[in-house]
């Protein structure tokens, strides 16, 4: 337990973390090698918190979460080390039948383009009815039921009117909303959003944000929030994990990560990104590209791309940032960097 | 829906005029004489001939024959052969038998053919999915008439299992030929399905599915099935048509006196009425298929607009 | 997309009776955003060299490929299989059947059967090529100028496509060679290229619609190109992929059609060799010499599968998709 995270609010109120997830490896098998997508993350989900998993594309944000989920595509996709504890119970050990009853009142998902992840051939009663027929038996008649009271609860207007309609009927924000509602039809404790927004235009996504923290004020459901977007992040989240190239390289409340980052990668991150009372100054941005998960850099995994990397005869003992692969370790209460010289670099 | 329908239906009214032109003034227009063809070694006198000519309309341009055969096509009167039959009435004579053929081939297309292709598309790669790709290669590769001959060869002179041709035999005598007519549409409906599934099952929606907790076969048998299978059954409805047309080639192996076989003799007898009316009920139940086709695919799939 | 037509449904589905997997709406959303997207030579250069490199190393390109080498040597120099003259006739031999002196035993006539059906390829290849070539130039002409002019052209002559297709090949090719009373290789191509070319036409129409409008196009006529130079450098090189694969299996599949209506007294006319001929005349001998029937049968087969092996193995290498 000394490995996962609460947030203050929460502290001491719960015992065991809703979802832990513990040293997850993920590796894709293709013909043209092995890639290693996500090595060996670790982070757990309370009750009530949001979880932000932030990440360029590629550093395997998507991948974990599908991990979780259980969806991942296998071949090629295969979950090599690790547990994910649901309540304690590992995920990975349970039947598939059981994997498979939990995927909807225990954990849901709602994934990033809404138009290719809904069926285009159900209405989207239907679609969101499934989950009560599915999982607790119901008539077609209180699926429906059920399918009007949540699109209505997610903002839909003219519900009923619009029950039997199809996906492509509707506008992108509303499209996203009867995916949130698809997920939310259990009550899930969990709720994984895969890039909610990215697909949306900013007015849009504000309001799906504003609707998620809403709904999980009203249920108290955990979140992990799946982003390349600061701006989401900070709008939303508890707490934040940074991840590069398959793992977490500093995670944080949001405000001291935001404010004081750890690690050069987020400290880059933030610099990266315009604001409004640095305008007129030099933005500063990442040099170099986020690394070829099939062949990651030896060491630590950010420092070709690091301003402060120590290799050779510069780095201290044990912490040459091109040999030794550097822990993911507490720095700070509450706060944990990969960096081998997190504090020489950002103090105590 | 209902104006879509009949908007459909009206379009294909041109379609159908000008296909059965095309027959019209291949039968008629081009060379070789109906008439000498009819009285074969017989010597003719020129009023006799004269008077046959004028029976038939021969000497009217080739527009007003057309016509006057279409007024009389409109009030079911499809004109007589040389001994004098109403062609009409060979049709509703054969027809039978070439719809009986039709659909023990569509039976086994649909049978043999989703079932291959499902088997070769939920596994790609798999032993069945190879199986499944080198057999219908093979079939598609093997000319029907071939086809024909072998399985007359195997099935019938050899095992004994099935009568070689005509129709001596009841429901039996249609299995040989019926499958002989359906390989070639089995084959691509084997393909189809399984390119179709695969596609489909690699879409984010079958994600979402898994994810919704549902069960495999839930997610493959319904998600993925109901997507898959909208090209698939557009082409099962349409091919229904072309295999009575390939019935022509297939009567003519295994000796069944249906639509296909009369075309077949009548073409070689240049009895142009009989040709022309049976080539035109085959060209009207293709673009009969493919309405129903398109109305099908609007009711299937929900991205269809119906303006 | 989504507001699809069933118009191009029904191109779709044309294109499956002789395009295997010509394919589902998505298949199309595919091929129509990545045309439309990427665009350019740069696209199309990668395509090909990548799609070579797929093909070098695939079993069943390879082995259609050596298939076709074989029958196309046969086509052009068939002494260089045999000796024997396929009309030196001895009827003392008819109908003798396979020996080590004439692999495949004696026709009815009592000719060597291996210099028969060896010369059989030549005009099988002949009306295979003839005729594609054929349907290959009306589909280019008519598919181009209906997909790049649209409105009332395109409207009509997609009317005049769904009347030919109203007629299928067979069928139709069968009603116009029973009016000619000399058929040889020009006629019987002729009347397959007639009742053929529209799926050809489809296949380059909608890839001209759905480039026609991308922004290298755009650009291209910004530019001030011709009409004439944006179709033929800008659009058409698009087509070229779907239409070779297209055409390959086509190829096959006209052969096939050429020896059903040889087979059916209709197509080619003897003195001429064809396999075709040969099955119907062995054929009355069907029951005591049924190698009559099976040599060309198994020639004909294979000349077939070679074509739609390499046709199938080139669609794999050429959809992007699919790897």
């Amino acid at each position: 337990m000394s490995e996962t995270l609460t947030t203050p609010q929460f502290a001491g109120s719960v015992g065991v973390p809703v979802l832990e997830v513990d040293d997850l490896h993920v590796e894709f098998r293709t013909t043209y090698g092995t890639v290693s997508a996500v090595n060996g993350i670790t982070y757990s989900v309370n009750k009530g918190e949001t979880l932000a998993i932030l990440g360029e594309s590629g550093s395997g944000k998507s991948v974990s979460v599908q991990a979780v989920m259980g969806i991942l595509d296998t071949p090629p996709g295969f979950i090599t080390s690790g547990s994910i504890r649901f309540h304690g119970e590992d995920i990975l050990k349970m039947s598939s039948h059981k994997q498979r009853i939990l995927r909807g009142p225990g954990i849901a998902m709602v994934f990033q383009d809404a138009l290719s992840s809904l069926n285009p051939v159900f209405s989207v009663g239907h679609q969101i009815g499934e989950m009560h027929r599915a999982h607790q038996g119901a008539s077609r008649r209180e699926a429906k039921a059920k399918a009007i009271e949540l699109m209505e609860r997610v903002g839909i207007p003219a519900a009923r009117e619009r029950v039997n309609d199809y996906p492509h009927q509707f506008s992108g924000g509303m499209r996203q909303r009867v995916m949130i509602a698809m997920a939310l039809a259990l009550d899930p404790e969990i709720l994984i959003a895969d890039e909610p927004t990215t697909a949306l235009d900013v007015t849009v996504q504000a309001q799906i944000m504003e609707l998620l923290s809403d709904l999980q004020a009203d249920t108290g459901m955990g979140l992990i929030l799946i982003t390349h977007d600061l701006g989401v992040v900070n709008e939303v989240a508890d707490r934040v994990a940074v991840m590069y190239a398959g793992k977490i390289v500093e995670s944080g409340t949001i405000d001291e990560v935001f404010t004081s980052p750890t690690h050069p990668y987020t400290a880059g991150l933030m610099s990266s990104v315009p604001q409004a009372e640095s305008k007129g100054t030099r933005l500063n941005p990442i040099t170099g590209q986020p690394p070829n998960l099939a062949a990651i850099p030896a060491g630590c995994s950010f420092h070709p791309r690091c301003p402060h990397a120590r290799v050779g005869s510069a780095a201290a003992p044990g912490r040459d940032c091109a040999v030794e692969v550097p822990d993911l370790r507490e720095v700070r209460p509450g706060r944990k960097s990969g960096c081998h010289y997190s504090e020489e670099l950002y103090g105590e | 829906m209902a104006r879509y329908i009949a908007r459909r239906a009206l379009m294909t009214i041109p379609v159908l005029i000008g296909a059965s032109f095309l027959i019209f003034w291949m039968v008629y227009a081009l060379p070789g004489d109906p008439v000498r063809a009819l009285a074969g070694d017989r010597p003719l006198t020129p009023a006799a001939l004269a008077a046959i000519r004028d029976e038939y309309n021969l000497d009217d341009p080739l527009l007003i024959q057309y016509g006057k055969y279409m007024l009389g096509l409109l009030q079911g009167d499809l004109g007589t052969d040389f001994a004098g039959r109403p062609v009409i009435d060979t049709i509703t004579q054969r027809l039978p038998t070439t719809v009986r053929l039709a659909l023990t081939a569509i039976v086994f297309e649909i049978i043999i053919g989703l079932t291959a292709g499902v088997l070769a598309g939920v596994r790609r790669g798999s032993y069945m999915d190879n199986l499944v790709l080198v057999s219908t290669t093979v079939v598609v590769s093997i000319p029907v008439f071939v086809l024909g001959f072998v399985a007359q060869y195997a099935f019938g002179l050899r095992l004994g299992w099935f009568p070689i041709a005509g129709l001596s035999d009841g429901f039996r005598s249609y299995i040989l030929p019926g499958l002989v007519l359906a390989s070639l549409s089995l084959a691509y409906v084997a393909r189809l399905t399984r390119t179709s599934l695969a596609e489909n099952l690699r879409q984010d929606y079958v994600r979402t599915a898994r994810a919704k907790g549902l069960k495999p076969s839930v997610v493959v048998g319904k998600h993925t099935m109901r997507n898959s299978m909208i090209p698939v059954v557009t082409f099962i409805g349409a091919d229904l048509a072309n295999l009575m047309a390939g019935a022509i080639v297939t009567e003519t192996v295994f000796n069944l006196p249906g639509l296909g076989r009369a075309v077949f003799d009548s073409v070689l007898r240049q009895e142009g009425f009989v040709v022309v009316g049976i080539v035109t009920i085959f060209v009207f139940f293709y673009i009969l298929f493919n309405l129903v086709v398109d109305i099908l695919y609007a009711v299937i799939d929900p991205r269809i607009r119906y303006d | 997309m989504t507001d699809q037509q069933p118009r191009d449904v029904e191109d779709d589905l044309g294109g499956t009776q002789t395009v295997i997997e010509s394919g589902s709406p998505q298949d199309q959303k595919a091929t129509e955003t990545t045309v439309a997207q990427a665009g350019g030579e740069l696209r199309q250069a990668s395509l090909w060299s990548d799609a070579w490199r797929q093909l070098r190393r695939s079993p069943l390109f390879l082995s259609g490929a050596a298939l076709f080498l074989v029958f196309a040597v046969m086509a052009v120099v068939p002494q260089l299989f045999t000796n024997a003259d396929p009309n030196v006739a001895d009827l003392s031999r008819s109908a003798e059947g396979p020996s080590g002196e004439a692999w495949f035993g004696y026709d009815i006539q009592g000719r060597d059967y291996f210099a028969n059906v060896v010369h059989g390829a030549r005009v099988s290849m002949a009306v295979g090529f003839f005729t594609v070539l054929g349907i290959l130039t009306i589909g280019v002409v008519v598919g181009a100028l209906a997909g790049y002019y649209g409105g009332w052209l395109d409207a009509v002559l997609a009317r005049v496509t769904d009347v030919f297709y109203g007629v299928p090949l067979i069928l139709g090719a069968f009603l116009l060679l029973s009016t000619l009373s000399n058929r040889g290789v020009p006629e019987v191509s002729l009347a397959l290229m007639v009742f053929g070319w529209m799926t050809a036409m489809r296949l380059v129409r909608s890839t001209v619609v759905s480039v026609k409008d991308a922004d290298y196009v755009q650009a291209a006529r910004a530019l001030g190109a011709s009409t004439w130079r944006i179709l033929t450098r800008h659009i058409l090189p698009n087509a070229v992929a779907p239409v070779l694969v297209y055409a390959t299996i086509t190829v096959g599949l006209i052969i096939a059609a050429e020896a059903t209506l040889s087979f059916l007294g209709i197509g080619l006319q003897l003195p001429e060799v064809s396999w075709g001929l040969q099955i119907n005349s062995g054929l009355n001998r069907f029951r005591d010499s049924s190698f009559l029937v099976f040599f060309p049968s198994l020639f004909l087969s294979l000349t077939v599968l070679s074509f739609i092996l390499m046709g199938d193995a080139l669609r794999d290498a050429l959809d992007p998709k699919l790897r």
